[in-house]
């Protein structure tokens, strides 16, 4: 922090832009892997009857679930990126609240989740603890 | 919901909070890295803190993966919301950072949330049965999807 004002301005910058890019990965992300582990099936269930290397065989066969952990890895490093300029209390919460809200979409849109009143009143409880969060 | 499951959430909800303070940690001791010299993110997982952190967070992905084979996204993503309570305790108490009362309210809001969440059912039932797990359910996703192609040609053909 040589010149406080203007390293304040690229701080912030880079830390909001961080986690931009990181909820859009962690959303597409997630989708792709919620769809995967759906079609491989209650873990559970599966590896009391089947054993858990059939269970790591299914998941790691899963195109979709190599699709999320691409998304995965874009956002990760985005996330190490974001934590080296903001706090962690920052970073982490915005992040992954406004990949909440996302997710609410997504899951609604692209894997037809019943996204009732419940959870839509959950995802603004959350969106007015992100625009606290990120005073 | 069965005790299994519930302790699966809680891997969920542990293993992000931890894993993502160990990465601040290790981040904050390397120092801000600027766009100009961006493959310095790659090099941070020489970093002991972020290589611990980053083992963690491979737990918290098995645990995450888990859930998600037996609940909706939209169940199972607040349970890592909670893990913010625990994150703001971690960073004010071992991190030593500043956590105002406007970040206590919002993280107060966000475990709102996840109380109204964790109220409702776990999944979506969908035409697959939950029970039947794997071999049958990618069958029964074949015969939806071309039962609604054959729905939408006879439309087509209807109009």
């Amino acid at each position: 922090m040589k010149e406080v004002s203007t390293s304040l301005h690229v701080a912030s910058l880079y830390t909001w832009g961080s986690i931009v890019a990181m909820t859009f990965a962690s959303v597409v992300g997630d989708v792709m892997l919620a769809r995967a582990m759906k079609q491989v099936g209650d873990v559970h269930v599966l590896w009391r009857r089947e054993g858990l290397l059939r269970v790591v065989a299914r998941t790691l066969g899963n195109p979709n679930f190599f699709l999320g952990v691409t998304a995965m890895a874009v956002a990760f490093f985005s996330l190490l990126f974001a934590l080296s300029w903001g706090d962690v209390s920052l970073v982490g919460p915005a992040a992954a609240s406004l990949t909440f809200i996302g997710n609410a979409f997504a899951a609604k849109i692209f894997l037809r989740e019943k996204v009732d009143r419940r959870r839509w009143i959950a995802t603004v409880l959350v969106a007015g603890g992100v625009a606290l969060l990120a005073r | 919901m069965t005790f299994r499951k519930y302790l699966v959430l809680a891997g969920v909800t542990v293993f992000a909070a931890a894993g993502d303070s160990m990465l601040s940690h290790g981040m904050k001791q390397l120092g801000n890295i600027s766009l100009h010299h961006l493959p310095d993110v790659v090099l941070a997982i020489l970093n002991p803190w972020v290589a611990v952190g980053i083992l963690l967070l491979l737990a918290f992905f098995a645990a995450y993966m888990n859930a998600l084979s037996w609940a909706d996204l939209t169940y199972v993503l607040p349970a890592t919301s909670l893990g913010y309570v625990l994150l703001a305790l971690i960073a004010k108490f071992v991190l030593h950072e500043q956590v105002s009362a406007s970040r206590w309210l919002g993280i107060a809001l966000i475990s709102g949330g996840v109380g109204f969440v964790a109220g409702g059912p776990a999944l979506t039932p969908h035409s697959q049965a939950k029970e039947s797990g794997g071999a049958k359910d990618s069958l029964s996703a074949d015969r939806e999807t071309s039962r609604g192609a054959r729905t939408r040609v006879s439309n087509g053909v209807g109009s």
